[in-house]
């Protein structure tokens, strides 16, 4: 299982990397390359060359831009997992993130890499999804922002521009109100590829109503979906109700089957798993003062 | 392509094509056996070393990408011939190994916990682990080396002493 | 009862080869570097099965560092087939496939490099023509007198179809107030240790000597290898000091051997086979046994089982090799812990178009010991009897021992009773039937699980004449040396490969025991095949029994040297003199030391008795303890040591995700004495994590078109931390009579008992909404949908 033979690229400017993807379609960007090293290994990618941008300045880092927080797209998953500002800012993240991979993976694997390579089943996608993140390319001189849903349209297919780079993630900043985040999935191993996976953002008002509820599924299709519950703002918070809104709305969800679990399995336990999330931030937003 | 390799606090400049692995440069062209190939894919964790203190696959890494990464393998642990380190005592106290192909990176990674936190609970322990597959013990007694080693490592006075601090 | 004190067995004692693995110093078959090395990569056959019809390597060939590219039939021209263990001759077998290929993935050609990257490379430009043939995948089509026949020359897909009753089966079914009758099927798993297997071979022309260094677990392997290259058995050396990266029964490695071997021979120059994980997960040929139990069992209505009828049906995959006889080991055990009268066993074996089975830790037993411990569950049920209950009233009594089955083994000794009692104690049973309770009152499902089962141990091969009357092998011998040098130091030669057992603490601990000497000042080693005694390696957890034996009789022999010299110095009878710790103590207390007995043997060969060799050294070579008798009239003794286990469960899970938590795992574990207590806990502790594997998560499926879907660590899941419970293991020892020290083997222990316990659990678990789970692994998806169908279907779990 050796990779077939490729050129490897460094660049150390987003033009730079712009440039020389523009030149070489056949060339493929390496982040932290723990999805991309094992398809190079199995000769699934083949590549004419690797632009490898893990230590690129411009695309590390994570801050605050206005009413966004900026998370570039080579850092790790493990600085964002320890990041505070990403607990304060973006706790749903967080929890994602503690469930992609195993600790080793992660201190490699990255932010955008997870997105860009738009695995159904990736947390930091389903993440994106649900808070609404903005995916930021850079293609030559123009910047493209993309909203998740219009970006993730297939298994590990994106509508990123070819010879693009992603530049970072913007996530909105925590919203005000009381915020709680709950994260779950299901697969036959911790850490591997969920077979399904919730994530929600509950926000209350002071009074302990539903001021929005956030709920996205992953895993069980071609791409993280978002599922509307607006219907619950503004009411109070009763979890029988948002169990009927939730079951309703995901009675219908497209699901896959495979060797794993099959189609209905993986119904169910969306459905099962977005109730356990909104339990779970229901319950931190019940506790969170703010 | 030449890449400057520092592993264990040696650098070596090495001439690699770009898809050899870290795994591959550390065995083949170091002669560094200790780190062994089990999946190639990122999944065993058999291939597991130290970038910078903290593990990773090394078969999840190309060679060419690792100029300026402090590499730590197995060989780099022992403190001397013949003598071992911490962690490595406290496999053998415990038994944490059989065949001894996952155990290198096993090590490693207690390792790489152990190095950010002397006083992991039994989940820490199982979830830093998690990544390494091992056929041979069913964990158990690698567990209770981790354990062991993080009580060693508390109780011995080779960390700097904190009470001055406060 | 008499207390025996031991200086060393069964003591706290390191395992000395732990040093050298956690220093990273092991030496793997990858590690060796041997200048001038040409590396292998292999071609793979795309479909099931497919006649080959060309295969063309020039532009291969003309790639830089491209030495060769071998094919099927240059090879299967220069060697001989390589050995089926059963009489079937025409189910032939060669390294790379011949004229067809019978299974996707198979290898088709090899390509040889300077290195393994090349050799990729050039194995992509190997073009090869083919035309698909039809192919079956399951057993029972394949069974089918219709089915297309795997090797046509065989005429069918039969490998095996034997019947044996064992006493007056239909008597016993027809008085017995109760029958039943089910289903249950193993899923092909196997034990994919993380080295996968690799081999390097280097000719030499001047000596005529083919050197082998392989991640090797094999009995016989040298000769085998010799055989099928047509090569002396004096021609072949397989070096042992070899460390072997987990093996548990599959590393056997014949085929890619001989490839190496020959590739080496006609290059003239070092060939170097590693498998990577795929070649390894497809061709590798080391899946495990898969296998549709079909039972029927007679019982009395106060829960005595009085006899069984079991049909097993093992799928073997594409080639014969030694997989069918793990359909014969469980014939030595074929009741369980349990005094059944008699039984009906029907052993079947067929081909298909999978990848080929190889050994896998108890050599069948596991999945045998699922289907009995299924059986009791079931008759338990339809009773309505507790489960420990009916198992509590069919064991057979500690003082029942030695205890004859009805297919002719004879159990050394036990006391199932004892154990299952200090393990209920341990875990307090009622205590787990009301957490169990409790957790369903939240709604999950939950269930507790228990299985009984024995590991027989010290292997010989009974099996093979049993199931092949043209094999007529009675035993399976294991040997050792000891060499006290000149210097009065000890070393104890062991002659085989190991591939974590820890051999090497196995023998110092029982020769220093005999001795009355320190392991830790004895070395010990592993000379080459052309060096070595006869042997037949680590398999059917024999080496506490075997290896054990060996060395403390070579070692009890070398005491009884030393005895003959001091006598001899000091003019006295042996009788009058005691060994002690290494001195000889004569009448009136005078003393011969270590030293001064050395000098004799090794320099005053005039004061040496007459007939004693001088030079302290003892050979022994150890049979197996019953192995004398070829089988009668369908019976055999087959292993001459028991050891017994008990395992206890409780496990829920949310009944829509249906991932199972396992809050509690107590096992009892009896393997007469133990001889290092680190190493049977890690034999056990491992056994129940791979036997979880088995349970839940780990199996080669393949697709209606033939191929294999989990074919990389991706998708065939093994258990890692998160899956594993902590484990309580509670002792209990009841010694062997048959053995030195009373140890019996261990090797095994876990995983024989765990598929069952886990399903047992699991079937507990689902039993409130009437839905049976009759299939290894237990698919959570599998369990949620039957669930849910079951709650569609009005079920309520109350």
């Amino acid at each position: 299982m050796k990779p077939a033979p490729f050129d490897y690229f460094r660049p150390v400017s987003i033009g730079e990397a712009c440039a020389f993807l523009a030149a070489n379609p056949e060339a493929r960007v390496l982040a932290g390359g723990q999805t991309l090293i094992p398809m190079l290994a199995m000769r699934l990618a083949r590549p004419s060359a690797l632009v490898d941008v893990t230590r690129m300045r411009e695309l590390t880092g994570i801050d605050l831009a206005g009413d966004t927080l900026r998370i570039g797209a080579a850092t790790t998953q493990a600085e964002a997992l320890d990041s505070a500002l990403v607990a304060r800012e973006a706790p749903l993240l967080r929890l994602a993130l503690s469930n992609v991979g195993h600790p080793p993976t992660r201190v490699r694997g990255t932010i955008g890499g997870s997105i860009a390579h738009a695995d159904p089943s990736a947390e930091i996608a389903l993440a994106a999804t649900i808070l609404g993140a903005s995916i930021v390319y850079r293609d030559g001189d123009e910047e493209i922002r993309f909203e998740p849903v219009d970006f993730f349209i297939g298994p590990t297919i994106t509508t990123a521009p070819p010879s693009g780079l992603l530049t970072h993630v913007a996530f909105p900043r925590r919203p005000k109100g009381r915020v709680g985040a709950g994260f779950r999935e299901i697969a036959a191993r911790r850490g591997d590829y969920a077979v399904a996976s919730a994530g929600a953002q509950v926000v209350l008002h002071g009074d302990g109503t539903c001021a929005s509820i956030a709920l996205g599924v992953g895993g069980v299709g071609d791409v993280p979906v978002n599922v509307d519950l607006s219907e619950l703002d503004g009411t109070p918070f009763a979890f029988d109700r948002v169990a009927g809104v939730v079951a309703a709305a995901l009675a219908d969800l497209e699901c896959v089957g495979d060797l794993h679990a099959t189609a209905s399995y993986r119904r169910r336990a969306a459905i099962q798993l977005a109730m356990q999330a909104i339990g779970d931030a229901h319950a931190v937003a019940m506790e969170d003062a703010a | 392509m030449r890449v400057p390799l520092t592993v264990n606090g040696t650098t070596s400049e090495i001439d690699v094509e770009p898809r050899i692995t870290l795994l591959d440069a550390l065995r083949d062209l170091l002669g560094l056996k200790g780190t062994h190939t089990g999946c190639e894919h990122g999944v065993c964790g058999a291939c597991t070393v130290l970038a910078d203190g903290a593990a990773v696959r090394s078969c999840l890494m190309l060679a060419v990408q690792c100029d300026g990464i402090a590499i730590t393998t197995i060989e780099g642990l022992a403190p001397g011939p013949g003598e071992l380190d911490v962690v490595q005592d406290a496999f053998c106290e415990t038994h944490g190994l059989q065949c001894g192909y996952c155990t290198p990176g096993m090590i490693l990674a207690a390792s790489g916990l152990l190095a950010k936190n002397d006083d992991p609970t039994d989940h820490e322990i199982r979830d830093a682990l998690s990544g390494n597959i091992c056929r041979c013990t069913g964990y158990g007694q690698i567990i209770e080396a981790v354990a062991l080693a993080a009580r060693r490592l508390r109780q011995n006075n080779l960390r700097p002493a904190l009470d001055d601090a406060g | 009862m008499t207390v025996v004190s031991r200086r060393f067995v069964s003591t706290d004692r390191r395992v000395r080869e732990d040093r050298r693995f956690v220093a990273g110093s092991g030496r793997f078959v990858a590690d060796i570097d041997l200048p001038g090395t040409l590396h292998v990569a292999l071609v793979a056959a795309q479909h099931p099965a497919a006649r080959i019809v060309a295969i063309d390597g020039a532009e291969a060939l003309a790639m830089p560092g491209v030495i060769a590219v071998l094919d099927g039939q240059e090879l299967s021209a220069a060697t001989n087939p390589m050995m089926n263990g059963l009489d079937t001759p025409e189910v032939k077998r060669f390294p790379l496939a011949v004229g067809q290929n019978r299974y996707a993935g198979e290898w088709i050609a090899a390509v040889v490099a300077e290195s393994r990257r090349l050799a990729e490379d050039a194995a992509e430009k190997v073009r090869v023509e083919v035309e698909p043939l039809g192919f079956v995948i399951d057993a029972e089509e394949a069974v089918s007198p219709h089915s297309l026949p795997v090797h046509p020359r065989h005429g069918s897909n039969v490998l095996l179809d034997r019947t044996f009753t064992w006493g007056a089966v239909e008597d016993d079914f027809s008085r017995s107030e109760e029958r039943l009758s089910f289903r249950v099927t193993w899923g092909r798993s196997s034990t994919v240790p993380i080295e996968t297997f690799g081999v390097i071979a280097r000719w030499d022309p001047w000596s005529g000597i083919l050197d082998v260094w392989a991640s090797i677990q094999m009995p016989k392997y040298a000769d085998q290898i010799a055989r099928a290259l047509k090569l002396p058995g004096n021609a072949v050396r397989v070096h042992y000091d070899v460390d072997v990266g987990g093996s548990y029964g599959v590393k056997r490695g014949i085929k890619q051997t001989v490839l190496a071997g020959y590739l080496a021979r006609k290059l003239g120059r070092p060939v170097r086979l590693i498998e990577d994980r795929l070649e390894n997960m497809r061709a590798g040929d080391a899946h495990g046994p898969e296998r549709i139990f079909d039972v029927e069992a007679a019982f009395d209505r106060d829960g005595r089982v009085n006899s069984m009828r079991m049909r097993a049906l093992d799928n073997a995959g594409a080639y014969a090799g030694r997989a069918p006889f793990q359909l014969g080991k469980p014939i030595g055990a074929i009741v369980g812990p349990y005094r059944i009268k008699s039984v009906e066993y029907r052993a079947m074996s067929v081909t298909t178009n999978k990848t080929v089975q190889e050994a896998v830790r108890g050599f069948g037993q596991s999945p045998t010991n699922y289907a009995i411990e299924s059986m009791m569950d079931r008759v338990a049920d339809h009773l309505g009897m507790d489960r420990l209950d009916l198992r509590r009233r069919n064991f057979i009594r500690a003082d029942q021992f030695p205890y004859l089955i009805p297919s002719g083994s004879t159990y050394d000794s036990g006391d199932y009773h004892a154990v299952v009692e200090k393990v209920v104690a341990a875990a307090g049973y009622e205590a787990l039937l009301a957490e169990r309770d409790r957790l369903r009152g939240e709604g999950l499902c939950a269930g507790v699980g228990l299985a009984a089962c024995l590991e027989p141990s010290g292997g010989n091969s009974s099996f093979e004449p049993l199931l092949n009357e043209k094999n007529r092998t009675s035993t399976w011998m294991e040997s050792s040396r000891i060499i006290v040098d000149a210097l009065g130091d000890v070393t104890v030669n062991i002659h085989t490969t190991s591939s974590g057992q820890g051999h090497e603490t196995l023998a110092a601990t029982v020769v220093g025991e005999v001795l009355e000497i320190d392991p830790d000042r004895i070395r010990v080693v592993r000379p080459d095949s052309l060096a070595s005694l006869p042997g037949n390696s680590p398999v059917g957890s024999r080496m506490a029994v075997m290896l054990g034996g060996a060395a403390s009789n070579a070692a009890k022999d070398l005491k009884r040297q030393m005895l003959a010299i001091t006598a001899n110095r000091m003019k006295v009878p042996v009788g009058d003199l005691v060994y002690d710790g290494g001195d000889v103590i004569g009448p009136g207390g005078s003393r011969l030391g270590w030293s001064d007995i050395v000098e004799i043997a090794h320099r005053r060969f005039h004061e040496l008795p007459p007939g004693t060799s001088p030079g302290l050294t003892a050979s022994f070579i150890q049979q197996v303890p019953t192995g004398v008798a070829l089988p009668k009239d369908g019976k055999v003794q087959m292993y001459p040591c028991y050891s017994f286990e008990f395992h206890l469960v409780l496990l829920s899970f949310d009944p829509v995700l249906a991932k199972p938590e396992i809050h509690r795992y107590v096992i009892g574990h009896d393997c007469g004495t133990v001889i290092n207590p680190h190493i049977v806990k890690g034999m056990t502790l491992g056994g129940i994590a791979h036997g979880i594997g088995a349970a839940l998560l780990e199996e080669f499926v393949y697709d209606a078109e033939g191929q294999l879907m989990t074919q990389s660590f991706l998708d065939y899941l093994m258990p890692s931390t998160h899956e594993i419970p902590p484990v309580e293991i509670v002792h209990h020892c009841t010694p062997s009579p048959l053995t030195e020290f009373g140890q019996k083997g261990s090797g095994e222990s876990g995983y024989l008992g765990a598929p069952a316990a886990i399903s047992s659990a699991m079937q507990d678990a689902v039993a409130p909404w009437r839905v049976t789970l009759d299939r290894l692994p237990i698919r959570m998806s599998r369990v949620s949908d039957a669930i849910a169908a079951a709650q569609e279907e009005g079920v309520t779990s109350q």
